[in-house]
């Protein structure tokens, strides 16, 4: 008992060739079917290629146009042939000319000697199919496709649309419970012969030669009719593209495909030469194999198709370009920014980088310089500090910083003397955590020494931009994680909001903060906005100050600097 | 050839767009003109073609399938060696080239080689735009039906599997996804220490002269005239650039494509017309297949090359204000900085996330 091959072949016949010439020295018949479309000449190479080979014949020729009819006449021409001429096979196995075996024959002969009456072929019912593209699975058994899918796309389309719209169906026909699957399979005899030389051969062909994709539907369904003990999976290993295409293997894909254990796979890179060297080689196969199990290296496959379809949150590069309108991966991780804070602490980045564990940077979109952690001239991916490439595109800055510290989180001040037109971006980026103390701007203000004219028109300047900013921040599109807190607010207490913010930043390292940043002086603070309310400006932002001098540092409510119990 | 001449300065918005009738009409417009822009730069290529003089002629050998390499290039003989075996093993089927007034051989060095023929000029690169009039007429003429790589001397293309996959294979899986052309932008490579310190000779890899590059600080804006992606930065921005970001060099390229007379490049081969081509990027998520081109253009001849360029003004549309670059080239400055990332390959390049396999596995 042995097994046979149907070789379904439409170009590089000289590979075909190689591998039909492997498995017919190896003692397993060879049906060739070419595809009508490939040219004469090439046709009579190979043959006279094969000529030396008596267990290898040529099947009639039929036009192989992709989902069309003509795929599943060429297999039952070949498969006939086969059970015809080599009445020693048992069992045939669908192959195409780009496949190659992965194992030796021997291995493969023995584990269908083990399961001998045993039909692999995948054969799903139209419900459970998840894999057909385009939407097309019952629909192919009760529509009709006199189109062309390759050559008239359109009139294909529209006339499916039509049929539809109006409800026009074919009827299928009894005792059909249609299963779709692959189109490489491994059949018995008996079950092949029932299906070949069934009384009702003619009436499935008239009905299957107009269902869509007959080739991997006729025998999927069919064999469900005559078989007893169907196995639905296939022996070939292939996988398919974000497309629904077939993967092609190549060179490089050598140590994947000896872990498949599979016995054969397709589609083959016709120019593969390490691969077809090594897997058609007489000591192919030395090692030792486990049960097939193409499962080991679905998770490879299935991550190429989701970098093509979804891609790497974040990125932005020369072939991906997400919308404006694709809020979720704005920013590769997530990152916070700090507004007021710094003005508020006098050691707030050196603090905030050790309790948190995380990069601390000064005001990146400062007007003179970005001001990276450690004042460093360029960082990550030789980003410069340089303000005017950083204005120039100040998304690509961002992005780019965030993507190329990928694994670490950033944190940065911002402030309204900051170039503000990156902040719409942030605002709308879930990535964000926004934390700002609104007025705090006026705390260095209140420090330096400038005449108060001046004081008064840049508080006045400042103000005008932060209530900008906080407009928007408070916006309907927002999807950052914003917190925002008066300037009076926060002095209050401000153990609650950094402990909340760090527990965010740094979720692992739970515990109460055993030390907070230094608070600056404010005593005078109160007096000073009353002057600048005096001079004609209203600070608003800054919550309720009372005008006093007295207000908390001066009053003594709290030793300084603040120290947790 | 040299330095690409930065990406016009007209505004990169579309007139706002209006509802119904006038947004039709706007678009139409748009697209019409785009057309004659086109149609003209198909004349200019095929008046320009008499600017060329066919010097060493193996067509013959061209097959249908072949892929093609046309170049434009002045004085390359020391990057040539190297530059046809990266290609010929990238499995390119034959090279156009363009050589405009060489004086250094590298004319008789292509013409002994039996898969190029050789086009010889001597008129003016600038007024064939930067020699582009001259490349779109040998493609128009022979790269039809063909997948074209147009490519400068100084230009390495990498991509996904590069080593064992060969063009044929990169082009029948676009092919197989739709896309007709590849993106490449340009990757520039640079020396540890000042330019022009090293010694290169003909023949050697330049990675082992210029093995530095820029990961992370490429700008990136979508310009919806001709829908292509503008991407600058790299060492000459951080450098040279660093104060009118604006004019840094253009590093995005659309170096292969399967070609059709109808197309024409543009703008070097930053981008190309009709606009549909410069789409070569996905927009809901996704990625597709990329590669990168490595910029060898810092190799130790860069500083004699640069004092001459700046004198004959042959780039740039406005090579007045490129006059302190040159400068700036001419003093062998340090592109070098400790941040400077290492090339170590393909895959390295896909981890930065500069080029992307686009789920070709």
């Amino acid at each position: 008992m042995t097994l046979g091959f149907v070789m379904l072949c439409h170009t590089a016949l000289d590979r075909a060739a190689e591998v039909a010439r492997y498995w017919a020295s190896r003692d397993c018949p060879v049906v060739v079917h070419v595809d009508k479309r490939t040219s004469g000449s090439q046709v009579a190479q190979m043959q006279s290629d094969l000529a030396d080979l008596d267990n290898v014949r040529f099947s009639t020729r039929h036009a192989c146009e992709w989902g069309t009819w003509g795929i599943v006449a060429a297999t039952q021409a070949a498969a006939s042939l086969m059970l015809r001429e080599f009445p020693q096979v048992r069992h045939v196995y669908l192959a195409s000319g780009s496949c190659l075996p992965l194992r030796p024959v021997e291995e493969m002969r023995a584990y269908l000697d083990d399961r001998p009456r045993t039909d692999f072929i995948e054969s799903v019912t139209t419900a459970d199919v998840g894999w057909t593209m385009g939407g097309l699975d019952y629909e192919r058994f009760t529509l009709r496709f006199p189109f062309s899918w390759r050559k008239h796309r359109w009139l294909f389309d529209n006339y499916v649309e039509l049929q539809r719209k109006f409800r026009i169906r074919r009827a299928i026909p009894a005792g059909i419970v249609p299963h779709l699957g692959s189109q490489w399979w491994c059949l018995t005899r008996q079950t092949l012969s029932a299906i070949l030389e069934g009384p009702d051969r003619a009436d499935h062909d008239r009905y299957f030669r107009k269902v869509w994709i007959p080739d991997e539907s006729y025998f999927q369904t069919l064999v469900r009719q005559v078989s007893t003990n169907v196995e639905s999976r296939s022996l070939t290993l292939s996988k398919f593209d974000f497309q629904g295409k077939p993967h092609i293997f190549y060179d490089d894909h050598l140590q994947l495909l000896k872990r498949s254990d599979c016995f054969v796979a397709r589609k083959i890179w016709p120019r593969a030469e390490k691969l077809y060297a090594s897997f058609l080689s007489p000591t192919a196969g030395d090692e030792p194999r486990a049960e097939p199990n193409p499962g080991k290296i679905d998770r490879l496959f299935a991550k190429a198709v989701e970098r093509r379809t979804t891609g790497r949150a974040g990125l932005y590069m020369q072939s991906r370009f997400p919308n404006g309108e694709w809020a979720q991966g704005r920013t590769a991780a997530p990152y916070s920014v700090f507004e007021g804070f710094a003005d508020v602490f006098e050691n707030f980045e050196t603090w905030l980088s050790k309790v948190s564990g995380s990069r601390v940077h000064g005001h990146l979109f400062s007007p003179e310089r970005v001001e990276f952690a450690g004042g460093v001239s360029v960082y990550n991916g030789a980003m410069s500090d340089s303000a005017a490439l950083r204005d120039y595109n100040p998304r690509s800055f961002l992005t780019n910083l965030i993507w190329n510290t990928r694994g670490e989180r950033q944190c940065f001040q911002f402030g309204p003397s900051d170039n503000q037109k990156i902040a719409g971006f942030i605002a709308a980026d879930p990535n964000a955590q926004i934390s700002v103390i609104s007025g705090a701007f006026a705390v260095p203000l209140f420090q330096s020494n400038r005449n108060f004219s001046e004081i008064r028109a840049e508080a006045a300047r400042l103000q005008r931009i932060e209530s900008d900013l906080l407009a928007e921040l408070r916006g309907p599109h927002v999807k950052a994680k914003v917190r925002i807190w008066t300037l009076a607010e926060f002095i209050e207490s401000p153990m609650e909001p950094l402990q909340s913010i760090v527990d965010e930043i740094s979720p692992r390292s739970l515990r109460r903060l055993a030390e907070v940043p230094r608070m600056v002086d404010l005593t005078g603070f109160g007096q000073f906005l009353q002057n600048l309310r005096n001079q004609g400006m209203q600070p608003v932002l800054m919550g309720d100050f009372p005008a006093g001098q007295d207000y908390p540092n001066a009053a003594g409510r709290r030793p300084r600097p603040y120290l947790v119990k | 050839m040299g330095a690409s001449p930065p990406q016009d300065h007209r505004k990169t918005e579309l007139p706002p767009l209006k509802r119904g009738a006038v947004a039709l009409w706007q678009r139409l417009r748009w697209k019409l003109r785009l057309r004659l822009q086109r149609q003209m730069l198909l004349a200019r290529a095929i008046r320009k073609r008499r600017e060329l003089r066919l010097i060493s002629d193996r067509r013959a050998s061209i097959r249908k399938t072949d892929s093609l390499a046309v170049i434009c290039l002045r004085n390359e003989a020391v990057r040539l060696p190297h530059f046809l075996s990266h290609y010929r093993k990238l499995g390119v089927g034959h090279f156009l080239v363009i050589d405009n007034a060489s004086t250094d051989g590298s004319a008789a060095l292509l013409a002994a080689e039996p898969d190029v023929s050789v086009w010889r000029t001597e008129a003016s690169y600038r007024s064939a735009r930067f020699g582009l009039d001259w490349t779109n007429w040998l493609l128009l003429r022979y790269g039809h039906g063909h997948w074209c790589l147009t490519v400068d001397a100084d230009e390495l293309l990498v991509y996904p599997n590069c080593e064992t996959r060969p063009l044929p294979a990169l082009t029948k899986w676009l092919e197989s996804t739709g896309q007709v052309a590849m993106p490449a932008m340009m990757l520039e490579l640079y020396p540890e220490g000042p330019l022009g310190a090293e010694d290169y000779r003909a023949g050697e890899d330049p990675l082992t002269v210029l093995p530095w590059f820029d990961a992370g600080n490429y700008s990136v804006i979508r310009q919806p005239k001709l829908d292509n992606l503008w991407i600058q930065g790299g060492p000459r921005a951080r450098v040279f650039f660093a104060n009118d970001p604006r004019r840094a060099p253009t590093l995005n390229k659309l170096p292969l494509v399967k070609w059709h007379w109808r197309y024409a490049y543009l703008n070097s081969t930053h981008t190309a017309l009709p606009a549909t081509l410069n789409h070569v990027y996905a927009t809901a998520g996704g990625a597709t297949t990329s590669g990168v081109l490595l910029h060898t253009k810092f190799l130790p001849q860069i500083l004699e090359k640069s004092a001459e360029e700046k004198e004959r003004r042959e780039h740039f549309a406005d090579p007045r204000r490129f006059g302190s670059y040159y400068d700036g080239l001419i003093e062998a400055p340090v592109l070098f900085c400790e941040r400077s990332t290492r090339y170590t390959g393909w895959r390295q390049l896909e981890a930065l996330g500069l080029l992307s396999r686009g789920g070709w596995l």
